[in-house]
């Protein structure tokens, strides 16, 4: 049997994601003998190109060769996969999302030949048909490896999305919003960090994006009954997954 | 007039982000070098706008995957500076742990799977790997070693969460770092072999002088902070850069160019390091440099690598010696009071300087920013040095031409991703 061919792509991001492969040193010599790497330009010289039976996506779209490139990528993969919280929800250069920055680029910069930004930075799904997407910012190399370990035996990969709060309880710690008052994002963020943030003693600032079952309006105002101001949230949640449905809910409502 | 494209490398591999290089021949006789980013810019410093001070090391470390404490630790010694906040010594060793394993990672990365395949004639660390199995596994355990001083200090090696001004939000017990200590002490006793390895490639050697600039720190090879020297005779607190360093815009690049306030290009990085801050190696790392014959100053660009190598040696034995001087601080942070005012802070990010400055406002906001990375101010030497090697290129062969200016560009280990966001734009134009 031949194997998947895989590409790994990066559109406009911070190149972490793409690192949490190579960081995987234990396991990358093994992993990358199970594949053919068709494409992976930070890693390699060699590329064979087209067609891909996994592409892995780093990055928000944000320029109109993005767009052009990231509509030409999924016509040639099977499985497109968004890696990391730029790919699922914008990451943090979507924040200009907001700012209607792109409307005045060309005002400052009107030598600016190069750039051509779009006036807002999304996420590949608003492009095309994501089949996948590992969350966070970066990823967990553990949900990586599991990706993979699915995957390439044809396996669907299922990670939880249920909340931080309950990687955070396995871990033992107090609760810092119900103990300490401390604003933390952990009842609406999505597991898989493994509770990283509470476990240092510090709120979680929302990584991996909204969890399942995710209240925001309900979370807010009882963090807001407990003396947190409502700007306190919404720089919160203005964070790598602002461009998520249920943060950009919550924030385009309570400004 | 364009004549001949005589190097068009396309998107360029095993480089961190995008750009290409070109030279072109022109009528003029003077070829035409140009490193293009067409990263996409990302507007950081804009973005960093209405934030609260507290969240900044948080926000910039997502600048760069591959070096996010030099982003952290930068921003913190401007904010902590204004904050008038006195660390914890042993905080501050522990935040140089950390910058540690951040140099060893990223030098490791960039030696063995982005740099080495050139001088091998391969394409990568994989086809590296078939035919030496052993040096890849070798220099997977170093990366990894890195990987794991800073996930054990800051949670987790990309975008730690641990830092914050003030301190640290929780440090780690004595016993959980020394648990590292013999891994430690094996690579220790194998990075002669390293080393060697490395001082045995063979590039394309160039002679030239430069300006070269580092930071200087009395107490040690400068990594968390430090005086802005150069071998010019230049000594400058960092509230001092902007006076003597300017950021310049090219029409083909979505980096700015930088250069001395009326002089050309400078380069910053570990050529630099080494040649203003030899005598500060530890005894292991400068015996073997002296071993490989390496002498200051450096006037070949292509001996970084060999550099690099040296400074994993170092920092491998100060990872030891502070691991083992450290004492769990009482009190992880100190509490502060944000005040209004403009602060500056730099340190050694594995590819070199990097400037960080902020205003804020009475209330904690930050009003602006300015952030100069490592790369943006290598830019223009990487393109002098291609220009250097043009006679060479001229008269290789397509695929030769293109391998010699890819490792000219290459041997800056470039951060592309780093260097592109900091187009600046002015929200009161909105």
């Amino acid at each position: 049997m031949s194997k998947p061919r895989l590409g790994v792509f990066k559109f406009s991001s911070c190149d972490g994601c793409q690192l949490s492969i190579l960081d995987v040193e234990e396991e990358l010599l093994e992993l990358l003998d199970r594949v053919e790497l068709a494409d992976f330009l930070e890693a390699s010289s060699a590329s064979t190109g087209p067609p891909y039976d996994i592409a892995l996506v780093e990055g928000s779209v944000s320029t109109e060769e993005e767009v052009e490139r990231i509509v030409r990528i999924r016509k040639e993969s099977k499985m497109l996969v968004a890696l990391g919280a730029c790919a699922t929800s914008g990451g943090l250069q979507a924040l200009r999302n907001w700012s209607r920055l792109g409307l005045f680029e060309s005002a400052v910069y009107p030598e600016q030949k190069v750039a051509r930004a779009l006036e807002k930075a999304l996420p590949p799904s608003d492009f095309v048909a994501v089949d996948f997407e590992l969350r966070g910012c970066p990823v967990s190399k553990a949900q990586l490896l599991q990706f993979f370990a699915a995957t390439l035996r044809g396996a669907k990969p299922r990670f939880s999305s249920s909340a931080v709060c309950f990687e955070c309880k396995r871990a033992g710690n107090p609760c810092l919003v119900v103990a300490g008052g401390t604003p933390c994002l952990g009842p609406v963020t999505a597991s898989g960090c493994g509770a990283l943030c509470p476990s240092a003693g510090r709120g979680c600032y929302g990584c991996f994006g909204p969890s399942d079952d995710a209240n925001l309006d309900s979370y807010a105002s009882w963090l807001s009954a407990h003396g947190v101001d409502r700007s306190t949230i919404g720089l919160l949640l203005k964070g790598a997954n602002s461009q998520s449905r249920e943060f950009r809910r919550w924030i385009e409502k309570n400004g | 007039m364009v004549r001949r494209v005589v190097v068009d490398t396309g998107p360029m591999a095993r480089v961190e982000g995008e750009g290409s290089l070109s030279i072109v021949e022109t009528d003029t006789g003077c070829p035409e070098v140009k490193l293009n980013i067409f990263e996409p810019p990302r507007f950081f410093e804009a973005l960093l706008k209405g934030r609260r001070a507290e969240e900044v090391p948080d926000l910039v470390s997502r600048i760069c995957g591959i070096c996010p404490v030099a982003y952290q630790i930068s921003s913190l010694n401007a904010l902590e500076g204004l904050f008038g906040v006195e660390v914890d010594e042993q905080v501050r060793r522990l935040r140089r742990i950390l910058y540690y394993g951040e140099w060893i990672e990223s030098h490791a990365l960039h030696i063995f799977m982005l740099a080495a395949p050139d001088y091998m004639g391969v394409p990568d660390a994989i086809a590296m790997a078939k035919r030496d199995p052993a040096l890849v596994r070798e220099a997977l355990t170093l990366k990894r070693l890195g990987n794991r001083f800073m996930s054990i200090i800051g949670g987790r090696e990309i975008h730690p969460v641990s830092l914050k001004i003030g301190g640290i939000h929780r440090a780690p017990s004595k016993e959980t770092l020394a648990s590292l200590l013999p891994e430690l002490d094996r690579l220790r006793s194998s990075v002669q072999k390293m080393v060697a390895f490395v001082a045995s490639l063979k590039g394309p050697s160039l002679e030239r002088e430069s300006t070269l600039v580092c930071l200087y720190d009395p107490a040690r090879y400068a990594i968390d902070r430090g005086e802005i020297v150069s071998n010019q005779g230049l000594c400058l607190q960092p509230c001092d850069f902007e006076e003597n360093f300017e950021e310049y815009q090219v029409d083909y690049s979505n980096a700015l160019h930088s250069r001395t306030k009326g002089g050309g290009s400078y380069m910053v990085g570990p050529l630099a390091r080494f040649s203003l801050n030899n005598r500060q190696l530890n005894p292991a790392a400068r015996a073997l440099a002296k071993g490989v014959g390496l002498k200051p100053p450096l006037k070949d660009p292509f001996q970084s690598i060999i550099v690099r190598a040296l400074e994993i040696v170092h920092a491998l034995e100060e990872t030891a010696r502070e691991v083992n001087e450290y004492e769990k601080p009482a009190r992880p942070s100190v509490p502060y009071k944000a005040k209004a005012g403009t602060c500056y802070g730099v340190s050694e990010a594995p590819r070199g300087i990097l400037y960080h400055s902020y205003t804020v406002n009475a209330r904690g906001y930050v009003e602006s920013a300015k952030i100069v990375p490592p790369t943006a101010q290598n830019q223009a030497r990487m393109e002098d040095d291609v220009r250097l090697l043009v006679p060479r290129i001229m008269n290789s062969e397509a695929t030769e031409a293109r391998r010699l200016s890819e490792m000219a560009i290459r041997n800056y280990d470039p951060c592309i991703s780093c260097a592109t966001h900091f187009l600046r734009l002015d929200l009161r134009k909105a």
